[in-house]
């Protein structure tokens, strides 16, 4: 059963990320994505990662296409299509594009994965007992510097939102 | 994971006996789902007739109470009709992503149906993260809308869609907030649990000053959510024609205006389920009868569902920069302050348990 299940994920996110990025329509490129992304919050359902599945749809569907879409909203009209790249440039994609998966795929088999027969589920509480402790196996300093980049990326957004604003006021103390 | 109610334990039994297991799981998970349907059906329809009676009763008009028993069928008719129309669209509109709108609406109200507790067995999806997967699933929602304005090709429609998208994503921080601020209490996302906690006194009394707090801004935030008045500038009559939905007829249009009406009833079903004890009875005076459980939640959602008409038929229309300034000047600094409350109290066991 949880076969078949897989199965059909993998087919739906295999076909949607192809269209996504051969369409020539950029907000159904989009929508494509989206359904890709909706495909690996159903693996992480799967395989019980009830977690991080939520935090993927939340994050990525729900917040990162969200914003996407915003844009192309304000910058794309319904008629315009993107152009097809030149030819040379379709050449050099595809060779890295295989190049990529070749790599991909080599590690993939050179490697043994053992099959671990996990039936437990993570809880919310394990997961943020683990971030905030310090002992061995503590994720307490990544999430910290994450903090830290956060309140970087939210300071530039100010002062680019601000804009003139910021400098004018010091030029004309007026 | 998926709990059969003990009436449909018959059922489930016939199923596993005559056909093999995988069979009989994927015919289980088929009924379930048509079951849920039917529900959605229901009540959605059920909904807008109150929020017609209720609206007549505000304007001290009679309203629908004609068709059936006090206009019971009125809506039922009026799906019919619905039904019946002709599917109309512009020229010139994405058609894939115009026909794809109205079922990502649809279909996330449906998922956020299926994880909340109706009583302790009419529980299809008891997920271990149960709050955050509504969270999650209500933040997909609004990209239907964003769609749906944009493949109309129609500029009220794309207006109505990008007011829609930037009050959605404001207030869905208030409803996270909020929630999370009761979540300090139980101590678990699971909805089941959070229920279960509330055996020692609902989590309103358990919580007092914070939770009330935290349950007037999950009431705000939830009404400007499902962009429903005082917050309905994404289909502001008076300005936009009907907003991100002005090119649908027909059954796409039933499908926006079905699936707004169950989202009100599922943040007041949420709501329920946090702060006033889901299926439980007040005082648990009927907790021999596990059956009326279905009644007292139905029950505590309605009176819920009828505040937040109160609201509709109230109070006017907001601008969006009133709408805005209201959710990041005053709503988050205040959410923010109450979760520090919340948890101070929860530190020193200042809860009150009954």
């Amino acid at each position: 059963m949880e076969r078949i299940v897989f199965y059909i994920l993998a087919l739906i996110m295999i076909v949607f990320a192809v269209a996504s990025v051969t369409s020539r329509k950029m907000l159904r490129s989009v929508i494509y994505l989206l359904f890709v992304l909706c495909g690996i919050a159903g693996i992480y359902f799967l395989i019980d990662y009830n977690f991080l599945a939520a935090i993927q749809l939340t994050v990525y569907a729900g917040g990162i296409i969200v914003l996407i879409i915003f844009s192309v909203l304000l910058v794309h009209h319904i008629e315009m299509e993107l152009e097809i790249a030149k030819t040379s440039k379709q050449i050099l994609t595809t060779v890295s594009c295989l190049l990529g998966l070749g790599i991909f795929l080599i590690t993939i088999y050179s490697h043994e994965f053992n099959v671990i027969e996990n039936s437990l589920t993570t809880t919310t509480s394990e997961v943020g007992t683990k971030l905030l402790s310090y002992s061995d196996g503590g994720f307490i300093l990544p999430f910290e510097v994450i903090s830290v980049l956060l309140l970087a990326a939210m300071v530039g957004a100010i002062i680019i939102a601000k804009g003139n604003k910021l400098t004018d006021k010091k030029d004309n103390p007026a | 994971m998926i709990k059969a109610l003990s009436i449909t334990k018959g059922i489930h039994d016939w199923l596993y006996s005559s056909m093999s297991e995988n069979m009989a799981y994927l015919v289980e998970m088929i009924l379930i789902a048509l079951v849920y349907l039917a529900i959605f059906a229901i009540a959605g329809l059920f909904l807008v007739l109150i929020e017609r009676r209720v609206a007549a009763w505000f304007q001290l008009r009679i309203g629908p109470n004609r068709v059936g028993f006090q206009g019971l069928l009125q809506t039922m008719a009026d799906a019919l009709k619905l039904l019946s129309k002709e599917l109309t669209g512009t020229e010139k509109a994405d058609k894939f992503l115009y026909n794809l709108a109205p079922y990502f609406v649809i279909i996330t109200s449906l998922m956020a149906l299926a994880v909340i507790p109706f009583t302790q067995d009419f529980h299809a999806f008891d997920i271990n993260i149960g709050i955050l997967f509504l969270i999650a699933i209500s933040s997909i929602g609004v990209i239907g809308i964003l769609l749906g304005g944009w493949s109309s090709n129609n500029k009220f429609a794309l207006i109505g869609a990008m007011r829609s998208g930037v009050q959605t994503i404001s207030y869905e921080l208030s409803v996270g907030l909020s929630l999370l601020t009761m979540i300090l209490i139980t101590g678990t996302l699971q909805l089941s649990e959070i229920v279960e906690v509330q055996k020692n006194g609902w989590l309103i009394v358990q919580g007092h000053i914070p939770a009330i707090i935290a349950f007037m801004i999950f009431m705000i935030a939830g009404t400007a959510e499902t962009n429903r008045a005082p917050f309905d500038m994404a289909e502001a009559e008076s300005e936009l024609g009907a907003g991100f939905h002005t090119e649908y007829s027909g059954m796409k249009f039933a499908y926006f205006f079905l699936a707004e009406f169950i989202n009100m009833f599922i943040i007041a079903a949420i709501a329920t389920t946090v702060f006033f004890g889901a299926w439980l009875s007040p005082f648990g005076i009927t907790e021999s009868i596990p059956i009326l459980g279905v009644f007292w939640f139905l029950a505590k959602a309605m009176i819920l569902v009828f505040l937040m008409m109160w609201f509709r038929w109230t109070f006017p229309r907001l601008r969006v920069d009133q709408l805005l300034t209201l959710e990041w000047k005053y709503l988050l600094p205040l959410n923010l302050m109450n979760i520090v409350l919340m948890a101070l109290i929860v530190w020193q066991n200042l809860t009150i348990q009954l």
